[in-house]
């Protein structure tokens, strides 16, 4: 049971089988565009906040009994979100409003953020549509500002408040420092993932360990660490032998997620050792401490001891720098440096990595992609070539 | 002297004058190096003119530079090479012309734009920021990042005194404050208080005759185009924000549009359409694009651009100048925090301006390079024609980027437009005579 006594069994044992059908059931948990973890979560009487990529403070809902759902698009058919908008824009705002319209997904209240000028309109777009609440959190651009954290503390209150109001149980700083515990916990479970991927990666492909994270975003998240934690146990005592890949590092998944099948690609062409694929799940790095006052740390933390992305400013974490130690930490040999089309932070990053990366002698590779693609023919060619000239150099 | 010699001295004066000064003010940019002082690059939206010219800094807007090069015709000596680096066609092309600016060694068609010793990069948009980041990669620019929270809902407008509000003021005011260490480090001169005082007490007067200026195109005819000569206002408004002669230049303009208006002198010669412009003015065609317009007897009596664009001046906010800096955050938050937001929130505003400027017409025109004020407006049209039952126009084209201009097209749909507007106004006169 979770805090607001919905019982969790979303994941109908997918835990509890073996390997195998354990990934092909969490692929198609996310491919069903009928969403029916959320769609049951309701039936139930639960409520959900969707939440727009990259980062939410998802303890926040939980602590209210909320299924907090990361909205981030879907590769289908689109029938009526497109008439909302221009040209130009990238296929994960629209795809994201026609989950909404279509009723693919519904919700209690949608919650945006300014990550880009495209996405920071999506509140308002959403309340000119939707009667329910759809509110923009302002988290600190200013992250170098020694008044953020404070200023992230009364935001997360505000947020809280208008969760609370939507029908969410009162949060308290008992039930945040439990949701803090449980959050800590998948986080610490993702990060061994990503150590098995690092250090182990014939044990793990990109798409596999893509499913396993990504359905973390449609389940209570007790269901997920406990999925977790099973799947990190059989991943540990599989059956696999190292081969002779090039160990490369993946760019480009902060936002718009590439397609299922493009990941495949990728995991069959090379290791990918580690990536930014939903970075906002594991955008903290350490445990937020329960003690004191847990907003605040919750706060700290999204400054404090945080991943990067090319969405956040912050003058200590240059983006092209960063991305050169993840690859150091990771060992990587090589880059796949990826934008999703029409995705300005994206495309204005791919430069300042292209020039680091040739000044650290690193191979790369810059290429766009888009949720919707199903054809990857000149990728795959581009990669292998990429692979080959590298390898057999 | 009598009325007509009166008009005679005033009329054009604006428009006038308003050109001469931006031309000197460009000049004077490109000789401060020369003259051994610091230049701040800014934005429209949150330019911090005030605060900055307080410690002696010049201002420089990337984004004014980077339109100069498509009003002159030579946009691409500056994308080219800005692509050829490496940045997508689908980026900014305000951003690509300021980085083919720096390739090409800040050499620019209004005279070479000092390099900056400091970047301001408001958050209005979130293309300040990466733009901002180029510099500092660049030139080893510090970059200071002013982050002015906006709206956070359709009915959630707090005003100052509301806690969420007072949460932001303090924000806000507490960067401003941590800037000044940085402008004393980089100018050398310690802050001035009083100084900043005066430069806000400038702004006080010029907002007051700017807003004069936008209340009187409610007048019939309209007094001037606020697409044609509202843009050449607003290069002044910007350039010379906290500045003596701006200042006076608004209030001698407002006493020319006042006479026009008590003299039921147009902006353009025969007006049949009020309309409202809404987005980004397409650069490229300037001249030709108003043309489209004004050729139907179309005059756009209000526009979007001339409130964001100006950093939100169109707000009703002086600065205390008693408590200037809590003053100048808190102003921030009203003027750059609101004006942002309107552009999100959009259909509330534009309903506002087609009732207030009795408007017959909306023209969206979104364009590629900004997603800030374009992503919304579609969805935005919907909810107004909806609610309003008005004649709207979308079209969509580029600021600089003549490569996404369709001319031809674009002339069309307008044309289109227009003979539907023009058959709404005579089922109209038509109805109202059998009535």
């Amino acid at each position: 049971m979770t805090r607001n006594n919905v019982k969790t069994n979303f994941l109908d044992g997918l835990a509890e089988r073996p390997l195998g059908e354990m990934l092909l059931g969490c692929r198609e948990l996310l491919e069903d565009d009928t969403y029916p973890t959320i769609k049951r979560w309701r039936e139930a009487g639960g409520k959900v906040v969707g939440h727009f990529q990259v980062y939410f403070p998802e303890e926040i809902a939980h602590a209210a009994g909320v299924l907090p759902v990361k909205i981030h698009g879907f590769p289908g058919e689109r029938r009526e979100a497109d008439s909302h908008f221009g040209s130009y824009l990238c296929s994960i705002l629209r795809s994201s409003l026609e989950l909404a319209l279509s009723k693919r997904i519904e919700l209690d209240m949608f919650v945006s953020h300014p990550i880009c000028d495209a996405a920071r309109n999506l509140a308002a777009i959403w309340s000119r549509n939707f009667n329910y609440p759809c509110h923009i959190l302002y988290l600190p651009q200013n992250a170098n500002s020694a008044h953020a954290a404070e200023y992230l503390r009364a935001e997360y209150a505000r947020i809280g408040r208008e969760i609370e109001s939507i029908g969410g149980r009162p949060i308290t700083d008992q039930a945040l420092r439990e949701s803090l515990a449980v959050f800590n916990e998948n986080r610490k479970l993702l990060r061994e993932l990503y150590e098995i991927k690092r250090e182990t990666p014939w044990l793990v492909s990109v798409d596999e360990a893509y499913v396993l994270t990504a359905v973390g975003c449609l389940v209570p998240r007790e269901e997920h660490n406990h999925l977790l934690a099973r799947a990190i146990e059989l991943l540990r005592g599989r059956d696999a032998k190292k081969q002779d890949k090039l160990r490369v590092v993946f760019e480009g998944g902060f936002c718009e997620q590439p397609p299922l099948d493009l990941l495949g690609l990728l995991g069959r062409a090379c290791y990918v050792v580690d990536d930014d694929l939903l970075i906002g799940l594991r955008w903290i790095l350490k445990d937020v401490p329960a003690s004191g006052d847990p907003l605040f740390n919750l706060a700290q933390a999204y400054l404090e001891s945080s991943s990067y992305s090319p969405v956040q400013h912050d003058l200590r974490k240059p983006k092209e720098k960063m991305l050169l130690e993840r690859i150091r930490e990771a060992r990587g040999e090589a880059a796949i440096v990826m934008a999703a089309k029409m995705c300005e932070p994206g495309l204005d990053e791919q430069v300042a990595y292209s020039k680091a990366l040739d000044e650290a002698q690193i191979p790369y590779i810059v290429g766009e992609f888009e949720e919707t693609m199903n054809t990857f023919d000149t990728l795959e060619t581009q990669l292998e070539t990429f692979v080959e000239n590298i390898m057999f150099d | 002297m009598t009325t007509e010699t009166a008009g005679s001295e005033i009329l054009g004066r604006g428009a006038r004058d308003g050109a001469r000064l931006f031309r000197e003010w460009y000049l004077d940019l490109s000789k401060a190096p020369e003259r051994g002082e610091k230049t701040a690059y800014v934005f429209v939206m949150g330019s911090l003119a005030e605060f900055l010219r307080s410690f002696g800094f010049n201002v420089s807007f990337p984004e004014i530079n980077a339109l100069q090069t498509a009003v002159r015709k030579v946009e691409m000596d500056f994308l080219n090479p800005a692509e050829e680096y490496g940045y997508s066609p689908d980026i900014c092309a305000y951003v690509r012309v300021g980085v083919g600016i720096q390739l090409r060694n800040e050499d620019h068609p209004m005279g070479r734009v000092p390099k900056p010793d400091l970047g301001i990069a408001t958050n209005a948009c979130n293309t300040y920021i990466k733009w901002a980041e180029i510099w500092e990669r660049f030139y080893n620019t510090p970059v200071f990042t002013l982050d002015v929270p906006g709206r956070r809902a359709v009915d959630r407008l707090p005003d100052p005194g509301d806690s969420d509000f007072e949460s932001d003021r303090r924000y806000v005011e507490a960067q401003l404050r941590e800037l000044i260490p940085l402008c004393e480090k980089i100018t050398g001169t310690k802050f001035d208080i009083d100084r900043l005082r005066e430069t806000l007490g400038e702004t006080n007067r010029m907002n007051a005759a700017w807003r004069r200026v936008l209340e009187l195109n409610a007048s019939t005819p309209a007094v001037y185009n606020a697409v044609g000569e509202g843009t050449i206002y607003l290069g002044v408004v910007n350039a010379l924000r906290g500045d003596v002669k701006g200042t006076r230049y608004f209030e001698e303009l407002a006493e020319e549009l006042s006479y026009k208006a008590a003299n039921g002198i147009g902006g353009i010669e025969q007006e049949k359409h009020r309309l409202i412009f809404v987005g980004v003015p397409c650069y490229p065609i300037f001249r030709r694009f108003n043309e489209m317009f004004t050729g139907h007897g179309g005059v756009f009596v209000g526009s979007t651009y001339l409130w964001f664009a100006s950093g939100g001046f169109q707000a009703q906010y002086m600065y205390d100048l008693k408590n200037p800096i809590e003053s100048l955050a808190e102003g921030l938050l009203l003027q750059v925090g609101r004006g942002m937001s309107d552009m999100f929130f959009v259909h509330t505003p534009i309903l506002e301006m087609v009732k207030r400027l009795h408007a017959d017409g909306v023209v969206f025109h979104p364009i590629k390079s900004c997603r800030t004020v374009s992503s919304g407006l579609a969805d935005g049209r919907r909810l107004i024609n909806e609610l309003s039952g008005i004649s709207s126009l979308y079209i969509e084209s580029d600021l600089v980027d003549r490569r996404v201009v369709s001319e031809a097209q674009m002339k069309n749909r307008v044309d289109a437009f227009f003979e539907a507007l023009d058959a709404r106004k005579l089922r109209g006169e038509a109805a109202h005579k059998a009535a």
